[in-house]
């Protein structure tokens, strides 16, 4: 009997060995390492403390030791300020202070999205004051930390000078971070010599004589809150089975052909360059384009109803010079400024008082100029009656992230799709 | 009878003259070349028409007459002045550290075989043909992952990174054709390596390593996507020009587009003449 | 010592740009990846959960989208291809002497910004602008025709913007041939068209491959050209990539969207790859 019986040595040794090599046991440490390190790859948030309401000391743990450094940069959107500036002209004769004056925020979405990462590594984002809109990133600012608290000592002229309503928004109760710009409505404009008929209904957005000449905002609450109007659902009141049927509404624009895209800023543009003839809009850039181009355009605020926003003036919490921006933020509720800034951009003032100012200018002023001033000291879109609130709706509001990112994923795709 | 199918004899020499190849030979071709040429043109010649355009402020969309005036009022736009400047800082940053990083990855992929070329390779295969949408992004979400802010340094970073692949291709082609037996010849004569790559062999790639380098300066200053996700607020001369063009973009860009077009043409035109006639010295 | 010295030369040499490409190319692929899987918001933080039904909920919600592009890559890539192949040739065979100048010609108009050439075309094709408004006062279209917002003007765009990444790896492969060759063809009797077909084209592939590669991925990935020139109905991947970036911070939606584009990509150049055979992927890869 030879030794073939015996199994061969090296299926014993294969038997036997170690079934792992070195070669496997890297690769796998190599793949739990990889592993590891995926799951290191965490994003810090900046929110995880419930930063509603900031602490009684943030204030003057922001504010002490802070200088006066002669300059400012402000962010704003287009069309909310005279291109000549006369009110920072004032502001800088009156204090020395220089300001910069950017108009660098034309969504509020791709803001937040830009100064995100260099507010969260502490970097300053290049301003010190900056125009948000309430809603969804102005909780996120906030919420993150990014903004910098009020201190109301440094803001006589607007606590002697704004409405109360400013002073108790949800949104921003006890003005702890922002104080308000301008509020605007968000209503329908139209260009006349194309559209014959008068405009007064949301419906009208969904007409399809206009096909493929109507602009639609491309905000998402801008979007949601026409939506929900025009199923004749107030957004305060909406619940998730509404923003489906919104949606299913808005998308109607786009299957129908009948809207041309959706705009940032830019559908004042487009109106002007006829590219649309009737488009979401929002209510002072009409006026300011009629005069600035000698352009035609009407805006209408719709039956069914419009909404209603407030930008407001922060302070970013890197901003290099803070005490001079709170100056500004200031002197523009000096009764006079106030005025004369609505005066230009035609958007609903925070000082009852100018209304006063704007019809003493009218007086003061005579022919085309005082029509106008009159007009506007009249005028809805400038200082709204209590009808017209009745008719205006905020954005909708959100009790938890979950919910909000749920309405962002329902109205998100008809803007991206 | 086999017939074998033999190869007809190639003909070495005509004994008629060739006809010369005129400049518009290829008839329907040529015409069709041209036609493009001039498609590619179209927009080059309404940019520079439009910073002769006589209009007021921003709405440079109807010709109004014909003004030089916008040549003289170049800074009226002070973001816009220096969004220019940091473009051409960014991009003079770029061009030579990716020069210098580029140069040393191209000498070594051409002059040597060493473990570790293959995967070297693919990877900058893999930045060259990457799209700039998917480089942008994840440089975003590493500066976010590690809490880093976004602005000229991040960008700078970005542009250096896409930059470097293709002056190392540059470099590479022109270090594969080097004839090995200067250096050789320098090492006999008792030159270090050191002496011997900086005395003699990098003057002869010197013209490779320029062009690495303008292309490297072209490529930075005219970027865009990267530098939309990793710029922050700051704004490079493209970054300005897609922000504004929705206001309205002022002459003044046209302006500016037209000179760094003529300039950067002029610049082509004379390294191009002056290779032709450098390589017909050469003989 | 020399020996050695020789040896570490070329690791010492790609050291620091090795190091550069490792660290913002290759480490940013695996955070992007990283990201892609996990959850949370912008503002309370994102922690890795190995969330895998983000890339579901990617696909399904822009599905439409990333169909879209992969078609609008292909037909720009094709146009491409037929546009500047006759182009290439003609520098190639007739273009003399004035070889690069002809090229120079080609390539001068991408001296001016990308992002400015592309807003010149919009404003000429502008509703009012000077190719509609005659048209339109002429009657010959109707008063609402745009063509800003057609698949045709994001299409075109493509195509203008990428035509040199296509006509150059054609002319370089093209200009390779040696003529004699060509004549070779002719002394078997071929016609032209059968001596193109049969001689210079499966020549000139090579060059054609290496074309598709630098066109077919960008344009596919393109968001500048439909946001521009496009509309609601022509909006492309990398449009919804840029936005969940740069406009809902919704970074682990955007990272998957991004890894599925990837993928595609991907999928298409290999099959293109294979159809055509393995060695060109090689051969341009080493070029």
């Amino acid at each position: 009997m030879s030794a073939s019986h015996l199994p061969d040595p090296s299926v014993i040794r294969g038997l036997t060995q170690r079934r792992l090599g070195r070669r496997d046991a890297l690769r796998m440490s190599g793949l739990s390492a990889l592993g590891m390190a995926l799951a290191a790859c965490g994003v810090q948030g900046q929110g995880a403390k419930p930063a509603a309401s900031a602490a009684p000391d943030a204030v003057a743990k922001f504010w002490t030791g802070k200088t006066k450094n002669g300059h400012v940069d402000f962010a704003n959107w287009p069309l909310y300020m005279d291109p000549k500036k006369p009110e920072l002209k004032k502001f800088t004769a009156e204090t020395g202070i220089t300001v910069n004056y950017q108009e660098v925020i034309q969504e509020m979405g791709p803001w937040f999205a830009k100064v995100q990462p260099q507010l969260a590594a502490g970097q300053p984002i290049g301003y010190d004051l900056m125009v948000i809109t309430n809603g969804i990133q102005f909780s996120q600012f906030r919420d993150s930390g990014f903004l910098a608290p009020m201190d109301h000592a440094k803001l006589p002229n607007f606590t002697k000078n704004a409405a109360e309503a400013y002073k108790k928004t949800a949104y921003d109760p006890d003005n702890q971070f922002s104080i308000p710009w301008a509020s605007g409505i968000t209503g329908i404009a139209y260009n006349p010599d194309k559209i014959k008929r008068p405009i007064t209904k949301l419906a009208d957005l969904w007409d399809e004589a206009f096909k493929g000449k109507i602009g639609m905002l491309s905000d998402t609450q801008e979007l949601a809150n026409f939506g929900l109007l025009a199923n004749g659902v107030k957004p305060a009141d909406s619940t998730a089975d509404d923003w489906e049927k919104a949606a299913e509404k808005l998308k109607e624009q786009k299957t129908k052909k009948i809207v041309r895209n959706y705009y940032d800023q830019s559908y004042i543009d487009a109106l002007g360059r006829g590219e649309v003839w009737i488009a979401q809009a929002w209510s002072g850039d009409i006026f300011q384009k009629n005069v600035s181009e000698g352009s035609n355009l009407k805006f209408v605020i719709p039956e069914e109803g419009a909404t209603m926003w407030t930008d407001n003036m922060c302070i970013p919490i890197t901003a290099k010079n803070p005490l001079d921006a709170i100056m500004l933020m200031d002197f523009l509720y000096q009764v006079p400024i106030s005025a004369s800034l609505a005066e230009y951009i035609n958007y609903v003032c925070p000082v009852p008082a100018a209304q006063e100012q704007i019809r003493k200018d009218a007086a003061a002023a005579s022919g085309e100029d005082k029509d106008y001033l009159e007009s506007l000291a009249d005028s809805p879109l400038l200082f709204p009656t209590e009808t017209d609130y009745a008719k205006l709706h905020y954005y909708v509001t959100f009790a938890t992230p979950s919910e909000q990112q749920e309405f962002q994923k329902t109205f998100e795709p008809i803007v991206l799709g | 009878m086999t017939q074998t199918l033999q190869r007809p004899m190639p003909v070495a020499e005509r004994s008629v003259p060739k006809p010369r190849r005129r400049i518009t030979g290829g008839g329907l071709l040529s015409v069709y070349t041209w036609l493009i040429m001039a498609w590619l043109m179209v927009p080059i010649l309404v940019m520079i028409a439009f910073g002769f355009n006589d209009t007021k402020g921003r709405f440079n969309q109807r010709w109004q007459g014909f003004t030089f005036k916008w040549y003289g009022r170049l800074n009226e736009y002070p973001e816009l002045t220096r969004a220019l400047l940091l473009s051409l800082g960014i991009a003079v940053v770029s061009a030579i550290v990716s020069g210098a990083l580029g140069t040393g990855i191209g000498y070594a992929l051409g002059r040597y075989r060493f473990k570790g070329s293959n995967t070297l390779n693919g990877i900058m295969f893999s930045t060259i043909s990457s799209p700039e949408l998917i480089m942008g992004a994840s440089l975003l979400t590493l500066f976010v992952s590690l809490n880093v802010g976004t602005g000229p340094a991040t960008i700078t970073i970005a542009h250096i990174m896409f930059s470097i692949s293709f002056v190392a291709t540059v470099v590479r082609a022109r270090v594969i054709t080097l004839d090995k037996s200067i250096e050789e010849a320098a090492a006999d004569l008792g030159a270090t390596p050191w002496t011997t790559f900086w005395k003699v062999t990098f003057p002869i790639i010197l013209p490779a390593v320029f062009s690495g380098v303008l292309l490297a300066f072209a490529l930075s200053i005219d970027d865009f996507v990267v530098t939309n996700f990793t710029a922050g607020t700051y704004e490079t001369f493209p970054l300005w020009i897609w922000g504004s063009s929705r206001m309205g973009l002022p002459p003044q860009v046209n302006v500016m587009g037209t000179l760094i077009f003529a300039i950067g043409a002029v610049f082509a035109i004379i390294t191009g003449i002056r290779g032709r006639r450098g390589s017909r010295r050469a003989g | 010592m020399n020996r050695v010295k020789r040896q570490l030369a070329p690791y010492l040499l790609i050291l620091p740009g090795s190091l550069w490409l490792l660290l913002f190319f290759v480490v940013p692929m695996f955070t992007m990846l990283s990201l892609s899987l996990q959850e949370g918001d912008v503002v309370n933080g994102y922690r890795f959960t190995f969330h895998w039904q983000t890339y579901v909920d990617a696909m399904e919600d822009y599905r439409t989208q990333l169909i879209r592009s992969l078609i609008y890559g292909l037909i720009a890539t094709v146009v491409l291809i037929v546009l500047a192949f006759p182009a290439a040739y003609w520098i190639a065979f007739y273009g003399g002497r004035r070889k690069s100048t002809y090229l120079f010609l080609l390539l001068l108009p991408f001296f001016v910004s990308f992002v400015l050439r592309t807003i010149s075309w919009k404003q000429i094709l502008a509703d009012q602008g000077p190719v509609l408004s005659p048209l339109r006062d002429a009657g010959l279209v109707p008063d609402a025709f745009h063509l800003l917002g057609s698949p045709a003007a994001v299409i075109g765009g493509l195509v203008y913007n990428f035509l040199p990444f296509m006509v150059l790896p054609i002319y370089v492969a093209l200009e390779r041939i040696d003529p004699r060759v060509v004549e070779a063809a002719r002394d078997l009797y071929a016609n032209p068209a059968l001596a193109f077909r049969k001689v210079v084209f499966p020549l000139a592939l090579p060059g054609v491959f290496a074309g598709v590669l630098m066109t077919f991925v960008p344009t596919t990935a393109d968001y500048v050209n439909s946001e521009v020139l496009g509309g609601p109905e022509t909006t492309m991947i990398g449009q919804v990539i840029q936005k969940q970036y740069l406009v809902n911070s919704d970074y682990p939606t955007a990272s998957a969207l991004s890894f599925v584009l990837i993928a595609v990509l991907l999928i298409g150049v290999f099959a293109y790859a294979r159809a055509l055979g393995t060695e060109d992927v090689m051969k341009v890869a080493a070029r």
